[in-house]
């Protein structure tokens, strides 16, 4: 399980590393942008005469603000995703870690421990 | 899939809001039964909601030379149902809107029907259709289509407020789909990857909690493990 998980990992790393290297922003103005942004663009670009009737209430000071922001959402979604997780191994009892060591994972204490 | 604030003209921005607000009620509902009768689940819902919440934060490169990012609304549809993701997805919205001017307050309605509404419904729906396939293959599927449907979703919101002025609706269809469709579909095999990470562990360390929700059951889990990483 552990190794599926990790070739599952190894994919998703491949997939968003992959267009940073392959020569895809050839002709773009903005490489990398985002399509929300360019789909607001497109809007401007066919009705230049639409007005957006409401402005955001507040809006980051700064581009490392927004970044700041972004980090934050990540890391609280991350840590109690992570802790929820390491809680609930920490707690699952060892006979139901026999996938896991069935699987090549980490073997459990009382083995990792025994001498060699 | 953000669409920004005030780029929905006041018609469909109050529709849209009229269309998501029942799937709020609903979803509230349903987590205040699950937290009174599976307090033990609680927990689990709360991850659900922080794997959204970590997802739609990452702008990820794709090969059309665009960023994007995926949703997170599949791993709780599969887990309890597609009715809570509607006020789970509300908040990661409402954080983005009223913190990072990410969307908005007049197109969080739009917003919600697109990522905590039909994201998730697609999911759950498409988690029981291949879910004969094997559990892993399922959850991909789910999670893949789900974030596709999301954007599907989006593309035809911007269509029916901003018809092209020559071509029509069909053209602008094509127009706002070439923006987003392409450029997702990486994002969204990255979604379903990552969610069927999360499901595998929930199954490795976590089974009384997918007990406690019914989702042994539901997904036919049943006592045998292990086939869930042969995705």
């Amino acid at each position: 399980m552990t190794r599926t998980n990790l070739i599952l990992l190894g994919l998703v790393l491949v997939l968003a590393v992959m267009p940073l290297l392959l020569p895809v922003t050839g002709e773009l103005a903005e490489p990398f942008s985002g399509t929300d942004g360019q789909a607001q663009a497109a809007i401007s670009e066919a009705h230049p005469d639409y007005r957006p009737w409401f402005e955001p209430l507040w809006e980051p000071p700064s581009g490392e603000i927004e970044s700041l922001l972004f980090t934050l959402q990540a890391a609280l979604g991350a840590g109690l995703l992570g802790f929820y997780l390491g809680l609930r191994r920490g707690q699952s009892r060892p006979s139901e870690r026999v996938d896991a060591r069935s699987s090549g994972a980490r073997p459990s204490r009382t083995s990792a421990d025994a001498p060699d | 899939m953000h669409i920004m604030e005030g780029f929905l003209p006041p018609l469909h921005a109050a529709a849209w809001t009229a269309v998501s607000v029942p799937f709020l009620v609903i979803g509230a509902r349903r987590i205040a039964r699950i937290s009174r009768e599976q307090p033990r689940a609680k927990l689990l819902l709360a991850s659900a909601g922080a794997f959204a919440f970590v997802l739609s934060a990452l702008k990820i490169p794709s090969v059309t030379g665009s960023c994007s990012h995926p949703t997170g609304t599949g791993l709780g549809a599969v887990l309890f149902g597609p009715s809570v993701m509607a006020v789970l997805g509300a908040i990661v919205l409402l954080f983005q809107a009223l913190l990072l001017a990410h969307g908005g307050l007049t197109t969080l309605g739009a917003n919600i029907f697109s990522m905590a509404i039909v994201g998730p419904w697609v999911a759950y729906g498409c988690f029981r259709l291949a879910r004969p396939l094997g559990l892993g293959v399922a959850v991909f599927f789910a999670a893949m289509l789900g974030n596709l449907a999301t954007y599907l979703v989006t593309t035809g919101q911007l269509a029916l407020a901003f018809p092209d002025p020559v071509s029509g609706f069909a053209g602008a269809l094509t127009k706002f789909g070439g923006i987003f469709a392409l450029t997702q579909i990486p994002l969204a095999v990255i979604e379903g990857l990552l969610t069927v990470v999360v499901v595998n562990l929930l199954v490795q360390y976590s089974r009384d909690d997918l007990n406690e929700v019914g989702f042994d059951r539901r997904s036919g889990l049943g006592p045998e493990l292990g086939s869930a990483g042969r995705a």
